[in-house]
């Protein structure tokens, strides 16, 4: 037998008990077909054009699943930045394409849809700033849209004022859905570097870059190098890296497969893969539980960062050889609402705010899915951003700030979100104020490195 | 040809082989390999097959081989034989 039964065993143990899966398959639209001299007309247009395009997405990926044998968890689509396609449309406008984007995705059967977005790092075009002022009423009013804002590039600098708009917008979303803990800021993500073929929620949208319709693919697998990592306990990081690097390849493989499968039954363009270790909240699937099995008692403790660092590169380095296209944020996530063993360190007390954004500096993302007090001040939110987005911006990186003030709860408490989105405990937040650094407004320079002409 | 695995694991117990090669043979799909063991206290059959000949769709296999695996209280699974080439093979 060309395939060796220990491979073929290999291969099912990692699915059924490792957690082995394709996170998500998204299918990237270009929609700038669909703009009319009329707001509406172009929403509808949208909505026509998103049926015929993905129509076939979810039945082809679920015979892919089952002629494979692996699951493919997410079916999802991404769009045109929204911002874009509004032309002179007045806010009321911006939630109608929400609404219509709402229903496309329902026809479809995709669980999320990607690029209610606006790309500001140098400033708002007037369309900009009515979609970005809509994007509360848009998540409060729909389910499966999501909505991402790029505040920064390392080439241009930060936009501070919007900066400053988000602590607001982020901050009324919570509100809007204070009956679910803020449930909408689940769905809001704002971003350095944001990259054009992303294919994971929130953040997902498909930039002006892209051909017309492309299928970009995320892969998972925690649970898997967790698995493999045990095997070689007590070892030193050489053979540690090389046991990532080798089951990396591995899962890389599959998402290669399944987005050239999919890509070829759906007569589209094949993308990207996109290189990550994503998490869910199931016992198994836990980024901290690797850098806990790399030998740290608890995830936050010191030697966190520099587990992570190990484990980050070593995932690319893995993944690059097995995929022909390789894009997206490409790293280990680190999101604490979607990882059973970042709830538990933030429990313990042993992860704070301040260690996941040292941890951010060398993964992939940024501060993801945390969750802090509803009281927390607008400013404060809009200067945690601020720090955040600067990594990136500094480390010529994507970085991404995904913040949920949950109204009425205080640290301690805990957001239920449910499915993939997790349970998030409310963390601690610095107590002192920012407000007069974020009233400044107005530009942050680009960093000198990015000359590099 | 159209290859695909056929992987059985479980319990062990008389009659698991005869029961799946009876299947195949009756729905024409010929097994171009077979390697079984007991691994770890359970019994594991990895069987390469070929589907060219059977008139049935994969799906309606898939289903088949489902509800055989739960007659025998094994699980039986058939995966198109892409999944191993790409993990294990450059």
């Amino acid at each position: 037998m060309f395939i060796s039964v220990n491979e073929i065993t290999e291969t099912i143990h990692m699915i059924q008990s490792e957690h082995l899966d394709i996170r998500t398959v998204t299918m990237g639209i270009s929609l700038l077909d669909c703009i009319r001299s009329n707001p509406r007309d172009t929403a509808d247009a949208i909505y026509d054009k998103i049926a015929s395009e993905a129509g076939r997405l979810v039945p082809e990926c679920e015979s892919i699943e089952r002629e494979l044998g692996i699951p493919i968890v997410n079916k999802r689509i991404s769009i045109t930045p929204a911002a874009l396609l509004i032309g002179k449309g007045t806010r009321d406008d911006a939630v109608y394409l929400a609404k219509q984007l709402e229903r496309a995705a329902q026809n479809v059967g995709v669980n999320f849809i990607g690029g209610y977005s606006a790309l500001v790092h140098k400033g708002y075009t007037d369309s900009d700033r009515v979609l970005i002022e809509s994007v509360p009423e848009a998540l409060y009013e729909t389910s499966r849209v999501c909505s991402s804002v790029n505040l920064a590039t390392t080439k241009a600098g930060i936009n501070m004022d919007a900066v400053r708009d988000m602590g607001l917008l982020i901050k009324r979303a919570a509100e809007l859905t204070a009956a679910s803990g803020g449930s909408a800021c689940a769905r809001l993500v704002v971003f350095a570097n944001a990259p054009e073929d992303n294919p994971f929620m929130a953040g997902a949208f498909h930039g002006v870059g892209e051909p017309g319709t492309v299928i970009n693919v995320g892969v998972s697998g925690p649970g898997v190098v967790k698995a493999a990592i045990e095997k070689v306990r007590g070892r030193d990081f050489t053979v540690l890296a090389e046991e990532i690097k080798r089951t990396a390849f591995k899962i890389t493989r599959m998402g290669q497969l399944v987005a050239s499968e999919a890509a070829s039954r759906l007569g589209k363009e094949f993308g990207i893969v996109d290189l990550s270790l994503a998490p869910t909240p199931a016992v198994g699937d836990s980024v901290a539980r690797i850098l806990e099995e790399m030998g740290l008692e608890i995830c936050g403790a010191h030697g966190t960062t520099a587990a992570l660092a190990l484990l980050n590169d070593a995932v690319k380095k893995g993944g690059v050889m097995a995929s022909s296209h390789v894009g997206g944020l490409s790293g280990a996530f680190i999101p604490v609402s979607e990882d059973e063993g970042m709830i538990n360190a933030v429990r313990c007390g042993a992860l704070s705010l301040e260690k996941l954004e040292a941890m951010t500096c060398v993964c992939s993302v940024g501060l993801d899915m945390i969750v802090v007090p509803g009281d927390t001040p607008a400013s404060t939110i809009s200067a945690i951003i601020a720090d955040e987005i600067s990594i990136g911006v500094v480390n010529n990186k994507t970085t991404a700030v995904r913040i949920i003030p949950a109204p009425g709860l205080v640290e301690g408490d805990t957001v239920n979100f449910g499915g993939l989105l997790g349970e998030g405990p409310v963390m601690r937040v610095n107590p002192g104020r920012s407000d007069d650094f974020i009233a400044r407004g107005g530009r942050i320079p680009a960093p000198i490195h990015s000359l590099r002409n | 040809m159209n290859k695909a695995v056929v992987s059985i694991l479980g319990a062990d117990r008389i009659g698991i082989i005869a029961a799946v090669s009876g299947y195949l043979a009756d729905n024409n799909i010929n097994i171009l390999d077979i390697s079984q063991t007991i691994m770890e206290e359970m019994f594991t059959m990895v069987t390469m097959v070929d589907l060219s000949g059977t008139p049935k769709p994969f799906d309606e296999i898939y289903d088949d081989m489902k509800k055989l695996g739960d007659k025998l209280g094994v699980t039986i699974q058939i995966q198109k034989t892409e999944i191993f080439d790409s993990m294990h093979k450059i």
